[in-house]
């Protein structure tokens, strides 16, 4: 009897009347709404043609998945049709905005003095080619290096603090921490502008800035490592912890290295926030033109306070450097973001291939070590077993082996 | 005094072997231990501290014009200190109008995008959403406010004019002054206004809010949504039926706290606004204020009192955001998605 001639079934979700229905859509939404808008209506604008295309999308959308379907799936369509085009509607408004400051900084940042000269020696009239933001970028670089020695152990240590020692206390400082991840830039800057400056004196200057940069990087330093740290397997913990480890050793040998390279995102994430404010600089640190390379004394400026300042410039040229100054700093974020994507990897335990790789290797060599000495010591007995065959029981025999000499 | 309970030694009556009925063996901790718990336990109240300590030295600098002005600081719609002449009340209006138009904006996208990402992108690409949204609420307050300030004034500008012509007899979205129909009319009327700096900040705040309701949709328990599905549902009626509701105090704690963060935006505010100091009720209409932007203006130049008047400002801004955040933290921990993840 011939075999049952079996119908290849389709297990894919999308159909060709589903992907015909959004083409068609698209289509008419457009062709309607260029017909409203330069025939028919006195509408005019972009913002105009986006918002009216945008609902006759959803209409006739909605129309022509209602001619095949029951009212049940149209509901399903247009719901996954509105969530996906707001979502992509953020992402491109994300991406408009990064590209419109790169495209603005362009003119000022293909000009090497951008980032070897700064503005002491500059006039507001002079050109691009001569002037540029090196005392911005070494105050930014200074002001975080100290607030990262600030915050990076504390911050560290009250997370650690938080996930092995739950009770009350830990609960209650976790919800002060997340109700400080709010805490508006402009209020710690005020806050150490009036202990660092008005209470104890001191001059404005990078090591205030870095107080205040810190003071607004503490809760989302200490909230992110905090997620990371209770991710980390319970299992692990609770073996070393029975094989006869103290707690503290757990923790600096087991459960940080397991989360190392969360902890180092989320370092990296409280960074590019620090690095981006502007208000607890502008507070703290004041304006000047020249580069300073001393934190404790002297205005010191931060390529943020730099760009917020130069915009109001009447100069075009001033402007034109205050996007130049946007962009690097755009640029900085950009690049710490790559680093912690590539140096987040997976959840803690889980390994990139290379270090799998590596693992394995190891294990290789360990498998063949052990399996030597094991076999050293089989030779051992046989070996033994013999020679008392021969020499009689009570003989010392010393000889050499794989696994070292023995007896 | 700090309890620590795992530290206690109770003084044992003597050998293992004479051990009483009802005392518990305690284990002895190491030296190392010992200072390990005393080193955590002081760096949760040296954060705590600091915390206060904001706080407080607000309050104290703050006194002398809070003193001074009395009652007549929150109902007062100017601002020279010194002439003695100064209230928050238009300010603190302008403040709540940007918050709450920000997060009125951001809350569709903010829910959209979290739904997106947990129910509809493609596994295999969902880190790089979740990346790229982080990315969103990492990029620099100047940034924005130069795009608000260059781009979005120029091009909004058409759109909003529209909506003050044709909605404007709803009386908040009126323009009095500006008739958009005379071709004369300065297009100024409508930029530096509350609205514009409202848009900007919303595209600020909602990547915050969406981190927070993605991690609860994420949570949604996979049996309730199969068993959706195994009776029929689709997926928006799956979503409808397990995740918005599981997700539900997500939403709103998340919605606080993007309303924490657009009631302390100062930098992208500033850049846009052009300052008043009375109650603006016309969104659309130039002129906004908010405390941040206020302080940012207004530091430099600030005499000694002008100053304590400008930390009377930012006290009440320190206030009422942490009211606003502690009552969302509270309501997300209290939500079926908090507790199922509280440690």
């Amino acid at each position: 009897m011939p075999a049952r001639i079996q119908i290849r079934r389709q297990v894919s979700q999308r159909r060709e009347t589903d992907v015909l229905a959004l083409v068609g859509a698209v289509a008419a939404a457009a062709s309607l709404t260029w017909l409203l808008f330069t025939q028919i209506a006195p509408f005019s604008g972009a913002l105009g043609w986006l918002a009216v295309g945008y609902l006759t999308f959803l209409g006739v959308y909605a129309l022509l998945v209602s001619l095949d379907e029951n009212a049940l799936t149209v509901r399903d369509r247009l719901a996954a049709a509105v969530i996906q085009s707001l979502a992509g509607v953020l992402l491109l408004i994300l991406v408009f905005v990064i590209g419109y400051i790169l495209v603005q900084g362009v003119t000022a940042m293909i000009h090497s003095n951008f980032y070897t000269q700064d503005l002491s020696a500059t006039s507001p009239l002079d050109p691009l080619t001569r002037g540029g933001v090196l005392h911005g970028v070494v105050g930014t670089l200074i002001e975080i290096t100290i607030a990262l020695l600030i915050t990076v152990p504390l911050g560290l240590t009250c997370s650690v603090f938080l996930s092995e020692f739950p009770g009350s206390f830990a609960r209650l400082v976790r919800t002060f921490v997340e109700a400080m991840t709010a805490l508006p830039s402009i209020v710690a800057g005020l806050f150490i502008y009036s202990t660092y400056i008005l209470t104890f004196g001191l001059q404005k200057s990078g090591f205030a800035a870095s107080l205040a940069m810190s003071v607004m990087m503490f809760p989302i330093i200490i909230r992110a490592a905090d997620v990371v740290l209770r991710l980390v397997p319970g299992s692990l913990t609770e073996a070393s912890l029975a094989l006869g480890a103290s707690r503290w050793r757990t923790v600096w040998h087991v459960t940080l290295p397991s989360a190392r390279s969360g902890l180092a995102t989320a370092v990296i994430l409280g960074t590019a926030r620090g690095i981006g404010e502007t208000s607890p600089v502008l507070l703290t640190a004041g304006y000047g033109g020249g580069l300073n390379l001393d934190p404790r004394s002297g205005p010191m400026v931060s390529l943020p306070l730099l760009a917020f300042t130069l915009r109001n410039s009447p100069q075009h040229v001033m402007v034109a450097r205050a996007f130049g100054a946007a962009s690097l700093l755009m640029v900085l974020v950009l690049l710490l973001f790559v680093v912690a994507r590539r140096l987040g990897g997976q959840g803690p335990g889980v390994l990139t291939p290379k270090q799998q790789r590596r693992r394995d290797h190891q294990s290789t060599l360990d498998a063949g070590r052990i399996a030597g000495r094991i076999a050293g010591r089989i030779a051992d007995r046989r070996l033994r077993a013999r020679a008392a065959d021969v020499v009689g029981p009570d003989a010392e025999l010393r000889y050499e082996t794989q696994s070292g000499v023995s007896q | 005094m700090i309890e620590f309970p795992e530290l206690t030694e109770r003084p044992s009556a003597g050998t293992a072997a004479t051990t009483s009925i009802g005392s518990r063996p305690k284990a002895r901790l190491s030296m190392a231990d010992r200072v390990f718990a005393l080193v955590a336990h002081g760096s949760g109240v040296t954060v705590l501290l600091i915390m206060g300590l904001v706080g407080l030295f607000l309050a104290a600098r703050a006194g002398q014009a809070l003193s001074k002005a009395g009652f007549a600081f929150f109902t007062t719609q100017a601002w020279e200190p010194d002439s003695g002449d100064f209230g928050i009340a238009g300010i603190l209006t302008g403040t709540i109008l940007i918050g709450v138009f920000a997060i009125m904006m951001a809350t569709p996208f903010a829910i959209a995008t979290a739904l997106y990402i947990s129910e509809y992108a493609p596994t295999k690409l969902k880190r790089s959403f979740v990346s790229l949204v982080d990315l969103m609420a990492a990029v620099p307050s100047v940034v924005y406010g130069l795009w608000g300030a260059f781009f979005l004034q120029e091009h909004a500008v058409g759109a909003l004019n529209w909506v003050a012509t044709y909605l404007g007899w709803i009386p908040f979205l009126s323009v009095p002054g500006h008739d958009s129909r005379d071709p004369l009319a300065s297009p100024t009327d409508l930029k530096s206004s509350t609205f514009l700096a409202a848009m900007v900040v919303a595209m600020m705040v909602t990547p915050i809010a969406s981190s927070v309701m993605r991690e609860a949709f994420s949570q949604a328990p996979a049996g309730e949504r199969e068993s959706a599905y195994a009776l029929g549902a689709t997926r928006w009626g799956m979503i409808r039926a397990v995740v918005l509701p599981y997700g539900r105090g997500a939403i709103i704690g998340g919605t606080m706290l993007g309303l924490g963060r657009a009631l302390g935006e100062t930098i992208t505010v500033t850049m846009i606004i052009s300052p008043v100091f009375v109650i603006q009720p016309h969104v659309l209409e130039k002129g906004a204020i908010s405390v941040s932007s206020l302080i940012a203006l207004r530091y430099g130049e600030a005499s000694d009192f002008g100053l304590s008047a400008l930390f009377a400002a930012g006290l009440a801004l320190f206030l009422m955001t942490m009211a606003v955040n502690f009552i969302a933290s509270i309501i997300v921990s209290r939500s079926r998605s908090g507790s199922a993840s509280e440690g």
